[in-house]
This record gives structure tokens, sequence and C-alpha cells, in this order.
């Protein structure tokens, strides 16, 4: 399954580039859980090396994908308020 | 025999995944974007299965893909026009290219070594151990709601905190419906949405001995909703009243905090479950929880307090 871990090192790296190079927040998000869903499977694919299949990981990595959903959505509704200009000091 | 077949899988799935995530992050168009990200979930799901993540897969399917798709798309619907921004600059995107290339290189063989050198001694032995005292026979559901209990409370109560958050933000910006609303659309979701329950009903039974749980079926009957809801069906539940709105959505965390709290009472430790019962808590509390988060993530998907009246456009 090494194909795997190097899949999840790239997906990383990509995530990060992202994070960095897009311009729209909502790729920003979109990047970050690039990056979240690269750390999952690093999780998971060390799991699978070990000698007794250890269930431990896949919990985690499924508490990590609920908790990812609520980042998201508040950053998402956060970019929606950003776009409308809500939010703004109102003294101006 | 087969093995050159499932290499050749892998190779394209990792290809496949690899090309979603750039698009994701790249694509031409916002819409793209979010379709691209849609599929990556999908296929990162079939990657679950094939690294032997049954569980995991089942709440990718439901929740990375499923509801983190209605969420986007449902805020893309609400981002001005002129902020769908111009396509990126393609210069930079070539230089960057490179950049990434190399980057993506040298840390992706870095940190396959790493991993690969390390020892790999884990925890599966200790679960396997546990398991006949934990009620259920799925070591995930097992760690999920009793070895680790723990932090299965505080992600439900991560998930409430990030409801409040977008509650404090206001009412929900209601987007316009959609101009070619299609009468057998708001039919075909209420058709549906019985499916759903029942598809959740049987994929949260199973959790005690096979991959399932509450988190895919709480993720499952919430996108349920999510769907029967922008097909232009009205929930019974308006934020006129917001009490029931509150029970609902704290169910989940306050069943795990009185069976926490419930079992100090007879001298045991922090979600010490007595081990003849240990069945009937975790059928229990995964019950509270699946409700809870299908409602969770409804609330989240609203993006907003619910507003008086469903359907009205004159929200403020």
């Amino acid at each position: 399954m090494s194909l795997y871990a190097v899949l999840a090192a790239a997906l990383f790296f990509l995530g990060l580039h992202g994070l960095f190079a897009a311009r729209h927040m909502l790729r920003k998000i979109l990047a970050l859980n690039v990056m979240t869903a690269a750390v999952f499977l690093l999780l998971v694919v060390l799991a699978e090396r070990a000698d007794v299949a250890d269930s431990v990981p896949h919990a985690m990595v499924l508490t990590g994908i609920v908790i990812s959903v609520g980042v998201t959505a508040v950053a998402v509704i956060l970019v929606v308020h950003l776009a409308h200009g809500r939010g703004r000091d109102r003294g101006d | 025999m087969m093995a050159w077949a499932i290499t050749a899988f892998d190779a394209l799935l990792v290809a496949l995944l690899l090309w979603l995530a750039w698009q994701a992050i790249h694509a031409d168009g916002l819409f793209r974007a979010v379709i691209s990200f849609m599929v990556f979930g999908l296929l990162m799901a079939v990657a679950w299965v094939r690294l032997d993540a049954p569980d995991v897969a089942l709440a990718e399917a439901a929740i990375g893909a499923g509801v983190t798709g209605a969420l986007l798309l449902s805020a893309l619907g609400r981002l001005p026009e002129r902020d769908k921004e111009a396509p990126a600059d393609r210069r930079a995107r070539g230089l960057a290219a490179v950049g990434l290339a190399a980057l993506a290189l040298g840390g992706a063989t870095a940190l396959a070594t790493i991993a690969w050198a390390l020892p790999a001694p884990g925890l599966g032995r200790e679960v396997t151990e546990a398991l006949p005292k934990s009620g259920v026979d799925n070591p995930v559901t097992a760690v999920l709601l009793n070895i680790r209990a723990f932090d299965t409370l505080l992600e439900i109560g991560v998930l409430l905190l990030a409801v409040i958050a977008t509650w404090a933000l206001g009412p929900m910006q209601w987007s316009a419906p959609a101009r070619v609303m299609s009468p057998a659309l708001p039919v075909l979701g209420r058709l549906l949405f019985p499916m759903f329950v029942l598809v959740s009903a049987y994929v949260l039974w199973r959790g005690g001995h096979a991959p399932g749980g509450a988190f895919p079926a709480g993720a499952l009957m919430g996108a349920g909703g999510v769907l029967v809801f922008f097909a232009g069906a009205k929930p019974w539940i308006t934020g006129a009243e917001l009490d029931p709105w509150r029970w609902l959505l704290s169910l989940g965390l306050v069943a795990m905090l009185v069976a926490a709290v419930g079992v100090g009472a007879t001298g045991r430790s922090f979600f010490e479950y007595p081990v003849d019962l240990a069945g009937l808590f975790i059928l229990a509390l995964e019950v509270a929880a699946a409700l809870s988060i299908a409602i969770l993530l409804f609330a989240l998907c609203l993006g907003g307090r619910p507003p008086h009246r469903w359907g009205s456009e004159d929200e403020a």
C-alpha cells in the first residue's frame, strides 16, 4: 500500500500549495480539506502496517471527518458573509 | 494472479484522486472546483475500501462527499455573481506547478521513507482484548463509543459549537429557489426521505457487529433532510420557536454527558459502563448521537438560524 502513502504526501503538498496559491477563499477551504484528507490517508495507511488490525486510527479518522465538516461549514458561512460585506464595522 | 489488475486499479485511483484534488483547487470556475471536490470525496471512499477501512468509507461517502458537497453548493448559490472570480492566472499557475511538483516529489519520498522506517506497533492487540467486554463486536464502534467515548463526546461538542457559531452570525440567508422548479422534485424528495430513514436505521443497527454506526447513520439522515429541503419541501420545525431545535441539537451531547457522569454515581469512573449493560448503553447513545448528528448537519447546511417561516423570501 506504499502507493497510498505517496498519495497522502502528494495530496498534502498539493493542498498546502493551494492554500497559498489560490485566490478565492472557497478554494482555500477546498485546499484545506484536501490536506485533511491526506492526513487521514496517512493515518489509515500506517494503521494497515500494524501486525494486528488496528481500529483506533480508523475511529480517529471517523471523528476527524465529522470535525472537518463542522470546520468547513463555519468557514464557508464566514466566506458568504464576507462576500456580502456583512460584519464590517458599522461605523463607516 | 490478479495482482497486476489490483495494482493497476490502485494506480488509476491514485492518479484520479491527484487530478481531482488539483482540479478542486485550480479549475476555472468555482462550480467546477466544487464538483471536482465532491467527486474527490466519493473516490476517497473507494480508497478507504481498498485500505480495509469500510467504516471510514461509509462516513466519507455520507459526510465527506454528501454533506460537504451540499454545504459548498449552497454557499456557492449564496455568493454574489461578481464574486465567482475570473480564471486563475495561467503563468503563475505554470510556475507554481513546477515548484509544486518538486516539493511534492521531495516531500513524498521523505514522508514515505520515514513512515516505512517507523515501527508500527498499533493498539490492535489491546482493542481485541477489550472487545468482549465492550458490548459490541465491531472494534471501531467499540473504540468510538466505549473505549474512547470521551473523543466522541468532544466531537459532538465541536459540531454543536459549529452550529452555535453559524447561528451567531445571524439568520439563514435564504437563497432564491431554482427558477425551473419541477413539481416532481418535492414529491420525489418526500418519497425518498422514508428510504433515508430506513437505511439510516439499518446502518445504525449494523454498527454493533459490522461497519456502520451512529456517524454514517446520522450523516445519511442529515443528507436526506438536506436533499428534501433543497428539493423544496418545508420542514415542520421552523425558526419561530427555537426550543425544539435547541433540544434536538444538544440531544447527543446531553445523552453522552448523562451516561458518562451517571455511571459515576455508582462509583465507576468517567464512561466506565457496567460490563453486562455496555451493549445497551452503546445502543442508546448511538440512537441519540445519530439523531443529533442528523439535525446538527442539517442545521450546518442551512447556514444560519432558521427563518420564522419556510419558503418566504421576505427574510431580513
